[in-house]
């Protein structure tokens, strides 16, 4: 390939690598919004200590078994990413660095989907235990299975269509959530003595908001970026699938959710952005633009439903495993109805629409669905399997949740020493001992003087 | 001394104050307070379910004055937060012991009185 055309696609690649890092502030405030005051701050310091240890697993290993070619399980190449290295044949250069950073920021979204069903009440050592078996090994061998010519790449001659993760990503980061939140157990007055479901609010409508249009920001690059190239300008298709779907997924939620209930729930129009964008990772690369609002538009719906559903059973305070998980199934599911001949993949056949409506033999469009539900099947299967196991070591260790007076209290007092937002919660006269400091004591030393006004209307 | 303790909507405080002000009596604490009574809660609805907050978020107004300057600050606060509606709130009177200025350390109904040799700010 020559120089120039490297570069610029690389240009691009580079840009999208910064859009999908910043979907880690998408993430950081969309839960911080969903969780209470008294655990704002620990949010912040969740999703800093994730990326720093997601890095460094996948620096380390992750990587090689992703994409170091190898087996049809694990790549064997890359480890430790350095120079004078050959990573499955082909010598690292510049490219490979910025393939690999690119590789990493979606490790770190799919790692960070994770934590959405546990907040308020886990421990801050399962996030680093997990964070560092999920960046070296967990993704790592779903994303070598589909992306890094792996099992799943090549079915019977028909490969998994992924364009960006509605399952590598998507999937796998809900399945670790599910397996995590069936060890945790749901929050402390989250159901009644009947068993029923309890409203626990989050705090900030306006940061949920915030997070949800990070996100929708950063996935631009996140399906764009997916084309690795800037050739025919292929990702500004995928761009605008991504918006189509996205918008859809915010009026499927939102008309869900008021035929249910009557009022316009908030948190969950953003959830149906969030369903309708994971809706269309998979297939964003692959369909045609009328399709983009129907699979974004069924993903809204579904959230809906799946999040009514699921809070019966299980306290999910953000929602993830219906707008990640079920929505992230759908998204590669639809690959196989909506896939366009013009788009998809080689060896891939179009999707069950253009064979029910137009000329496309059956038998091949059934196989492409299927292929598409086994990696559905094994995402789930390899992803629960590793996570159950891995949760249930930390839970026998260390502990999986803080004991009742820490949760009562809230984890930003009780594990990290101080509150995301301490005037809340520590009175005003507190602050103040009225002392001097041991440098200059003229000025600090002269306690706060009153506010004029409190003086003015003296009794 | 007595002590007016009204608990009123958060609307009708500032015509309160500004009457009393004119009246004279310039002394005055307000605090945020929640509390039930005749009124119903609200609904809160969220992501499907539903949570009924029984407490409503209501303004708790304190005035000490001397015995009889009693009524009229009662009739002050009745005049403006009534409004006909339940969920007006409701005025308790206390009897009070002592008062005394903390900077001058002077005691007795006097330390009430506004300072009119100094004149009052709004």
């Amino acid at each position: 390939m020559p120089q120039i055309v490297s570069e610029l696609n690389m240009a691009w690649v580079a840009v999208a690598t910064v859009l999908v890092f910043l979907m880690q502030a998408g993430f950081m405030f969309l839960e911080i919004g969903f969780s209470r005051q008294k655990n704002a701050g620990t949010g912040v310091a969740k999703i800093l200590m994730n990326l720093a240890l997601c890095t460094i697993a996948w620096w380390a290993i992750g990587y090689g078994i992703a994409e170091g070619g190898g087996n049809d399980f694990f790549g064997d190449s890359g480890f430790f990413f350095h120079f004078d290295q050959t990573v499955a044949g082909e010598a690292v250069n510049g490219e490979t660095a910025m393939l690999m950073l690119y590789g990493l920021a979606f490790c770190a979204v799919s790692l960070a989907i994770v934590w959405g069903t546990t907040l308020e009440r886990i421990k801050f050592g399962a996030y680093v235990i997990y964070a560092i078996v999920f960046g070296a090994v967990i993704y790592p061998l779903i994303a070598h299975a589909v992306w890094g010519g792996g099992l799943l790449s090549d079915i019977g001659g028909k490969p998994v269509m992924d364009f960006a993760g509605s399952s590598v990503v998507h999937l796998t980061g809900a399945v670790g959530a599910l397996a995590a939140l069936l060890l945790l157990g749901p929050r402390k007055g989250k159901y009644d003595a009947g068993g029923r479901p309890r409203v626990i609010p989050g705090h900030s409508m306006p940061l949920v908001g915030l997070g949800v249009i990070i996100l929708w920001i950063g996935w631009f690059g996140f399906n764009g970026g997916s084309t690795f190239e800037t050739a025919g300008n292929f990702f500004g298709e995928v761009m605008l699938n991504t918006q189509l779907a996205a918008a859809a997924g915010v009026i499927g939620a939102s008309l869900a959710v008021y035929l249910k209930s009557r009022t316009l729930d908030v948190g969950m129009a953003g959830n149906g952005a969030i369903a309708g964008l994971v809706g269309i990772t998979a297939p964003s690369g692959f369909v045609e633009y009328w399709a983009a609002p129907i699979i974004g538009f069924v993903a809204g719906l579904l959230v809906v439903f799946a999040v009514l559903a699921i809070d019966r059973l299980l306290d999910d305070p953000v929602g993830a495993l219906s707008a990640h998980g079920l929505a992230g199934i759908w998204g590669t599911l639809s690959v196989g109805i909506f896939g366009s001949a013009r788009l998809v993949s080689e060896g891939a056949a179009p999707g069950l629409w253009y064979s029910v409506f137009g000329d496309e033999p059956f038998s091949a469009s059934l196989g492409q669905f299927a292929v598409q539900g086994l990696a559905v099947l094994f995402t789930f299967i390899v992803v629960f399997a590793i996570s159950i196991v891995t949760f249930a070591l930390i839970r026998g260790t260390i502990g999986l949740r803080v004991d009742d007076e820490e949760e009562e209290a809230g984890l930003d007092i009780s594990s990290h020493g101080m509150y995301g937002y301490p005037e809340q919660f520590i009175p005003q006269p507190e602050y103040s001992t009225g002392l001097p400091g041991p440098l200059g004591a003229g000025a600090a030393g002269a306690a706060v003087p009153a506010p004029a006004q409190m003086t003015a209307t003296e009794p | 001394m007595k002590k007016v303790e009204a608990f009123i909507r958060h609307e009708a405080f500032e015509p309160i104050r500004a009457e009393l002000l004119d009246r004279g009596f310039p002394s005055l604490s307000i605090s945020e307070a929640k509390g039930s009574g005749r009124q119903k809660g609200i609904v809160e609805r969220y992501r499907g379910s539903t949570l009924t907050v029984n407490v409503r978020p209501k303004l708790k107004l304190e005035v000490v004055v001397e015995d009889k300057d009693k009524p009229l600050v009662v009739e002050t606060i009745l005049k403006h937060a009534r409004t006909g509606e339940v969920g007006d709130g409701k005025i308790f009177v206390l009897p009070v012991e002592e008062a005394i200025r903390i900077r001058t350390g002077e005691d007795g109904e006097e330390v009430l009185q506004a300072h009119s040799e100094e004149g009052i700010t709004a």
